[in-house]
């Protein structure tokens, strides 16, 4: 069986998960129709191969500017950020 | 009238008061965050706040406009600094105005809470021995 195609989706990183990839993006492969859910566990799998650290756990991804829920799914062109714990006031 | 912005000069109090002032207005609350000498036991020597600029200021203008939807507040200004702060600087400055104490003490609070729960701004701490921290609420 044909694997299923992958498209490859560009995240802005900020603050540690910028630290922990040393660079303000990275670009992941995920199957075409991942949700956002699936984004965020293939950055944490990047940020493990290429760190050996993880991101902290209560990161979240944002889709277009908003926090996105899980199932939410994510398309090319959608503007997509990785938050760390935030930590503004 | 509520206003929200990142700034990257220094928050003036007075600024923030001036933008509420209204005879209208019973109650006029202010809060200020600043730069604290010291986190979990670490000698703090400044600070760098960074933010996913775009997606802050859409929280955060949406955070006000819960605010005034919830509390009927009269006027509402929230400014956060960006940048490199040192000891005593003003961080976050809220000023929230209503006819009465309630609602006003109510929409600041409100404020605050939600911007340390869902506004993309991070801060990096500066230490006596020269190291610097991403500072990490949820651990």
């Amino acid at each position: 069986m044909a694997a299923p195609p992958v498209q490859l989706l560009d995240v802005l990183l900020f603050a540690s998960a910028a630290d922990a990839f040393g660079a303000p993006q990275v670009r992941v492969a995920v199957p075409v129709g991942a949700t956002a859910a699936e984004v965020r566990e293939a950055l944490f799998a990047a940020a493990r191969a290429a760190t050996g650290r993880a991101l902290p756990a209560a990161s979240r991804l944002a889709v277009n500017q908003r926090f996105a829920a899980p199932e939410q799914p994510v398309a090319p062109g959608d503007e997509l950020a990785l938050i760390p714990p935030v930590a503004g006031g | 009238m509520t206003e929200t912005r990142l700034v990257r000069r220094p928050i003036s109090p007075d600024g923030l008061l001036g933008a509420v002032a209204d005879p209208a207005h019973g109650a006029v609350v202010l809060f200020l965050g600043t730069v604290r000498e010291q986190n979990g036991g670490r000698a703090v020597h400044g600070i760098d706040y960074s933010a996913y600029e775009p997606m802050a200021e859409r929280e955060l203008a949406m955070i006000a406009a819960e605010a005034r939807t919830h509390y009927e507040v009269g006027a509402l200004v929230v400014e956060h600094r960006l940048g490199t702060l040192g000891l005593g600087e003003v961080s976050v400055g809220i000023a929230a105005a209503h006819a009465r104490r309630g609602p006003a003490l109510d929409a600041m609070h409100y404020v605050i809470e939600e911007l340390k729960r869902r506004v993309p701004i991070w801060k990096r701490e500066h230490y006596a021995d020269g190291t610097r921290e991403w500072v990490d609420p949820s651990r």
